[in-house]
């Protein structure tokens, strides 16, 4: 693990690992050498296992994080591979010919997020969105919210009631007031009013 | 619950009718039947009326397609414990031949598009079963971007079984309140989704952004 | 003249409305045992008669064609041809049907015939799974019938006619007499085979409601799919009769009948019951190995 990761840093400019666990590290390597260092890590690092592709939308820094997990079935260790690309007009070069398994993954990251991915058979075909037409719905400058009320007819009179609470509620109501009001008191110096009410309703 | 009294369809205005040939290819068009769904009343006699009623009601057939997690919960209902063929209800494989279409939960677009499809093909007499919160008001779905929220905008819906999963009890409960809408001749979904088409068909396009399939699927 | 023709026409009513009424309650009584088996209560005996009504008073169809309307006719039509060709009791006058001597290549056609026209209604329907199930019912019922043939073969060299009321007439006077004991190879590759012309499991690949492909009803509904089911009622408890004439001495009366025949198609359930459900592929070559060799070694015997 530590020879794997040290020839990552030294070959591929990647940045200082971070570890997880001591089977479990991350590591972030530039958009450009990602998939050298993933073909690397499959033929010469005995990661032959592609776990999953995952992306983060980290809007505050304005760029996608794509997570390549690779597992070493034989000793049992994860390596991810993070590779940041811009939020903008994302590109990503396609890593199918490594694995079958990643035109699936790559489709989907096209469809909920908007990456394109050059050249991965089938990429622009719906998977699961089958005619949508706004904005990736994953990324997170999509209010999902606000996108279900205004498309599929909001029931009036919604209410949610967690059965632990609501049975209390129902069988000892002076003790759940009694906790209630304990709560609130503690929480009251931080938080604020709004999130609570609704909360509590 | 029973949604049986929302009478709030208002009709479509002009501008959202759209002809049914603009949906589909112009080579697709000669291969479908372009025909509007007709409602047809039951008989006037009483007797005969509820002869056939009775008969609908004591042998349903149920369309065995899962178009959601619930699905799960319609397994045991065929086995030694829940068996409800002794209410004469029996799994069928084909919309044309089922009377009996049970929504297992959440419908997603995708499913919708395939639910309305197994619908319209299935004969006049036919009961919407709505199985699960999700069907009833989105339920854990409620912000959800893919899932409807309220079935019977799309669909005539007879009886929905609200629980997240409702247990196969629930279900026998739901199946019993549908029988008992049969044999009163309140279950007339059918006709009602006739009598309403172009409402229905506005809702289900809204969602359905790629309507690649005729006006009504015969 | 026209008097006799009467006669006959009502006879033949008669004995349709009995055998319909017979083949309805069977099938619940089946369906009654399978679900004890299975530990249900299943549904009520009178069960068929309501999905028959309940499949009437459905109020629309929609047709695929000329040949889709046929379909479940040429059905029905094989299911009421082959039944009116068999004596039901021996002796009987409006029992005996339409029976004469050489009947039994006819009812060895009639047998098929039902199936052909649904495989043409089936195709009409357009549907791909009808056509697959269609294909592979055909391939599984020629498999079935092939010992089935043999083992008549063998009955007619051993009796010397080709008329069903023939063979049951030699079978008279004495359990020794019935084809069972005198011919028991034939019987044994008949039993067999029988399991496969009934659609019982594990034989029913081609029309299990479980297999995505309910096979060749895939489109029939409302009065189509009476039909058919009504066929049922028809075609089974001929095939039943059929083989109580042959094998097991026919009937001189009707409690005779429902006895021989019940327990007939208690053989089918239980097998039915016991055995999941075979491949096409392993049922065709299951049917083309062990029944067809008894049958070959059955007529074989009769032969020198």
């Amino acid at each position: 693990m530590e020879e794997i990761l040290k020839i990552l840093k030294d070959r591929f400019d990647a940045s200082e690992p971070r570890a997880r666990r001591v089977d479990l590290s991350f590591i972030t390597v530039p958009a450009d050498r990602a998939v050298e260092a993933v073909t690397w890590m499959r033929d010469h690092g005995e990661f032959t296992h592609l776990v999953m592709i995952s992306c983060i939308d980290r809007i505050e820094d304005g760029v996608f994080e794509l997570i390549y997990l690779l597992n070493d079935p034989v000793a049992y260790l994860d390596i991810g591979i993070c590779v940041e690309i811009g939020r903008d007009d994302a590109e990503m070069e396609s890593m199918h010919h490594l694995w079958a398994v990643v035109r699936v993954y790559q489709r989907e990251l096209h469809e909920m997020f908007g990456i394109k991915f050059p050249g991965s058979p089938g990429v622009d075909e719906p998977m699961i969105l089958e005619g949508w037409d706004d904005i990736p719905p994953m990324r997170r400058d999509f209010d999902t919210l606000e996108y279900a009320e205004r498309t599929y007819y909001p029931r009036e009179g919604r209410s949610t009631s967690d059965p632990a609470t609501e049975m209390e509620e129902r069988s000892y109501p002076l003790d759940a007031g009694v906790k209630l009001g304990i709560k609130d008191l503690a929480r009251s110096g931080y938080g604020d009013k709004e999130n609570k009410t609704k909360d509590r309703e | 619950m029973d949604d049986r009294k929302m009478k709030h369809r208002s009709p479509v205005p002009e501008e959202e009718l759209l002809s049914p040939d603009a949906f589909l290819a112009p080579e697709e068009r000669g291969l479908f039947c372009q025909d509007r769904p007709e409602p047809v009343e039951p008989s006037k006699v009483k007797i005969v009326r509820d002869f056939c009623n009775w008969a609908q009601a004591n042998s349903i057939f149920i369309l065995a397609f899962g178009t959601g997690c619930g699905a799960i919960e319609m397994r045991p209902l065929f086995t030694a414990r829940y068996d409800i063929s002794r209410y004469g209800m029996f799994p069928r494989p084909t919309p044309r031949m089922s009377s009996l279409f049970i929504i297992g939960g959440y419908a997603s677009v995708k499913t919708m598009k395939r639910i309305v499809r197994s619908y319209e093909q299935m004969q006049n007499p036919k009961f919407v079963m709505g199985l699960g919160s999700c069907t009833v008001n989105g339920g854990m779905y409620y912000d959800s971007y893919n899932t409807v929220k309220r079935l019977d905008h799309y669909i005539p819906v007879d009886a929905y079984v609200a629980g997240c999963m409702p247990r196969p009890e629930s279900l026998i409960a739901g199946f019993r309140r549908i029988k008992k809408l049969i044999m009163e001749g309140k279950a007339e979904g059918a006709n009602e989704y006739a009598k309403n088409f172009e409402w229905y068909k506005r809702n289900q396009r809204r969602i359905i952004k790629d309507w690649n399939m005729p006006e009504y699927n015969w | 003249m026209n008097r006799e023709l009467l006669v006959l026409i009502g006879k033949a009513i008669a004995s349709l409305f009995l055998i319909a009424n017979y083949g309805l309650i069977l099938s619940g009584v089946m369906y009654k045992i399978i679900a004890r088996v299975h530990g249900r209560f299943g549904p009520p005996v009178w069960q068929p008669y309501i999905n028959l009504f309940k499949l009437l008073s459905m109020r629309t169809a929609v047709s695929h064609g000329i040949m889709f309307y046929l379909g479940p006719i040429f059905r029905i039509t094989g299911g009421v041809g082959l039944y009116l060709l068999i004596p039901a009791v021996y002796g009987s006058s409006w029992l005996s049907n339409f029976s004469f001597s050489g009947d039994i290549i006819l009812v060895l056609y009639f047998i098929f015939f039902g199936m052909l026209g649904m495989a043409l209604g089936a195709a009409e329907s357009g549907h791909p799974y009808s056509a697959i199930g269609v294909m592979r019912g055909l391939a599984q019922n020629t498999a079935s019938e092939l010992p089935f043939v043999l083992a008549v073969l063998a009955l007619v060299a051993q009796y010397k006619t080709l008329s069903i009321t023939g063979i049951v007439a030699a079978q008279q006077g004495g359990f020794a007499n019935w084809t069972v004991f005198t011919n028991p190879l034939a019987t044994i590759a008949a039993m067999l085979a029988f399991i496969g012309m009934m659609h019982r499991s594990p034989f029913d690949v081609h029309l299990a409601p479980q297999e995505i492909p309910v096979g060749p009803p895939t489109e029939f509904h409302s009065s189509y799919l009476f039909m058919m089911s009504f066929n049922r009622a028809f075609f089974g408890s001929a095939k039943l009769v059929l083989f109580a004439n042959l094998f097991f001495g026919g009937a001189t009366s009707i409690p005779e009948l429902v006895a021989k025949t019940f327990l007939i198609m208690l053989w089918t359930v239980f097998v039915g019951v016991v055995f999941p459900r075979y491949r096409l592929e392993q049922s065709v070559r299951w049917l083309l190995k062990v029944p067809t060799l008894i049958g070959l070694l059955a007529l074989a015997l009769q032969m020198f």
